[in-house]
């Protein structure tokens, strides 16, 4: 079964490698971007906003990734026309869509840590007195809500190709806006707001500004970040929505395999 | 219990697809009617027909990957759907579509499949280089990606792929459709010589009348999504001279013409049950 997990992880890995190029080009867009986003802290002489911007476009960077790459998983063997070889082998969705998820996490992670030391080209930060580690269980709390979601848009591409891709960039386009990336949810208009209370990446974002010490940020370093106790209501959120989102996720897969085994919508033409 | 591989009954398949205003109509299409046939374990039982008579849906029905509105299928004993992780075990599958990743090498394409089926990577990798010389594949281009390679050379990944898992039952959906005559005739005793060795059954579409007859000890003819004829090549060819009163039907292919033709299938008449 690891063996299994561990081939979508090789088969993944290669992908990546064969289409470097196109791997180079997202990553430095996704660098740049984060740096011009950036920079429009550094421009307002505002330490707090740069550090608010910077926490943010790392925290998307990871999630985006995460839930991209989970989603487009099945869009891309459908389009390749594998997807029928791989839902034929003899192994459960659940450890097919683990080693997916598995390597859409180190991917993920890679592409942070890319990003992060990119920006410290573009900007003078200092990231001390933030609880760090502190950060990283945030980070590992929200990849369940997010792979669960990542599974839940998968299935979007099997009933819709090109309309599945599109629901998928309308749904993370959404999640940017409500989750207060870069500005507290506060000021989204109040219809928005309940939006806003069911989106992980609200918690973790939330959780991350305290941890980093933004919130209470008094004009001079070093920051001071809060205690992990002190974040606990927002993993406990997190972790709560991963155990829902997760089953659900395995759950909407599992009837979306089924309906496209009766209607045929696993081979790539029709 | 029996003793088939494979075994087929009433199934039937019909593909819905919307049109007109706003989706308000709805085209029927059938794929397959009251099929029911089975092939014997070790047996290699032939699929002929014309495009879009139903076969490829039938290997898909029994790839797990397609279920039918009617009916229902047994693998070895066992029960689709409800049992079709077991079954999946069991089947190797070769399709004329190409279904790779274009952009990874025949190596990586081939241990891909084997870990996802469990299998050692060095064991695997060795078995598929000596399936693939087998082939007449060159060694030389095993690491290319699949894009680089020319029809054939993609079809011959497809049969190792298929083979690396040894399964005891192979479905094959136009294996040699776009091989050389050479390339084709590898395939054809590469074929033979594993049901000698292993007793694989095979299960096998083809429009090359030449391969049915030398592969397939029995050969069921689909039209429309119905199984019109079965039986062995020179029963077949009896049958469709006894019925269209052409004495002179002598070759498999006349009789795929009379017998899958449109005449008969134009009269919505049962299928033709077992000849012999
Ligand atoms: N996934 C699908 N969605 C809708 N219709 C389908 C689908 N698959 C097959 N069909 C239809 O079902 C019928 C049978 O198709 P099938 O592919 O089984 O034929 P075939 O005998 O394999 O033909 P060929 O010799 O061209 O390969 C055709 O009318 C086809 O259009
Ligand atoms: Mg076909």
């Amino acid at each position: 079964m690891v063996r299994q997990m561990l081939g979508f992880v090789y088969r993944d890995w290669h992908l990546t490698r064969r289409y470097w190029s196109w791997v180079a080009v997202f990553t430095i867009y996704a660098l740049v971007s984060s740096a011009t986003v950036t920079l429009i802290g550094v421009a307002a002489k505002d330490v707090r906003l740069t550090l608010t911007l910077t926490v943010g476009v790392l925290l998307w960077s990871f999630l985006s990734v995460l839930f991209n790459e989970i989603a487009m998983s099945i869009a891309f063997e459908r389009w390749e026309g594998t997807l029928e070889y791989t839902f034929m082998a003899p192994v459960s969705r659940l450890v097919h869509m683990f080693g997916v998820s598995l390597y859409a996490l180190s991917y993920a992670v890679f592409r942070a840590l890319f990003v992060l030391a990119g920006l410290f080209v573009f900007l003078d930060l200092s990231f001390r007195g933030a609880n760090l580690w502190g950060m990283l269980v945030v980070l590992a709390a929200s990849s369940f809500a997010f792979v669960g979601l990542g599974l839940i848009a998968a299935t979007l591409p099997v009933m819709s190709p090109e309309r599945g891709a599109e629901a998928t960039n309308i749904f993370q386009s959404v999640l940017l806006l409500v989750s207060g990336i870069y500005y507290p949810v506060s000021v989204l208009p109040r219809w928005l707001q309940p939006l806003a209370a069911v989106s992980p990446a609200t918690y973790a974002l939330s959780a991350s500004r305290k941890l980093m010490g933004i919130d209470t940020y008094s004009g001079q370093a070093p920051l001071r970040g809060a205690a992990f106790s002190d974040v606990l209501p927002e993993i406990g959120i997190l972790l709560l929505m991963g155990v829902v989102l997760v089953p659900l996720g395995f759950f909407v897969f599992g009837r979306c395999e089924a309906w496209a085994k009766r209607t045929g919508k696993l081979k790539r033409t029709g | 219990m029996s003793s088939y591989a494979i075994q087929v009954h009433n199934v039937s398949k019909v593909f819905r697809k919307r049109t007109g205003w706003l989706g308000s109509k709805t085209i029927r299409r059938w794929a397959l009617r009251n099929v029911n046939f089975h092939v014997e374990d070790g047996e290699a039982y032939g699929l002929l027909g014309p495009n879009g008579s139903g076969k490829s849906s039938l290997i898909r029905v029994l790839s797990t990957l397609l279920t039918p509105d009617e009916g229902w299928a047994e693998i070895m004993g066992m029960r689709l759907p409800d049992q079709e992780r077991d079954v999946r075990r069991v089947i190797g599958r070769v399709s004329v579509d190409a279904a790779y990743y274009k952009k990874l090498s025949a190596r990586e394409n081939l241990m891909f499949t084997a870990r996802v089926y469990g299998l050692d990577p060095a064991v695997a990798e060795r078995q598929s280089r000596a399936i693939l010389e087998q082939l007449g594949f060159d060694p030389k281009r095993f690491g290319d990606p699949l894009e680089d390679m020319s029809r054939g050379m993609q079809q011959k990944i497809a049969i190792t792929r298929a083979l690396l898992v040894d399964p005891p039952l192979l479905l094959l959906d136009e294996p040699t459709t776009g091989l050389d005559p050479k390339s084709k005739r590898d395939v054809m005793i590469f074929i033979e010589d594993l049901r000698r060795r292993k007793n694989t059954t095979i299960l096998l579409t083809t429009h090359d009348m030449n391969e049915a007859e030398r592969l397939c000890e029995r050969l069921g003819m689909l039209a429309h999504g119905k199984l019109v004829a079965e039986g062995t090549a020179d029963e077949l060819k009896r049958v469709a001279a006894l019925r269209d009163g052409f004495p002179s039907i002598s070759t498999l292919e006349d009789a795929f013409l009379a017998l899958a033709g449109e005449k008969l299938v134009d009269s919505d008449a049962a299928p033709a049950g077992e000849v012999a």
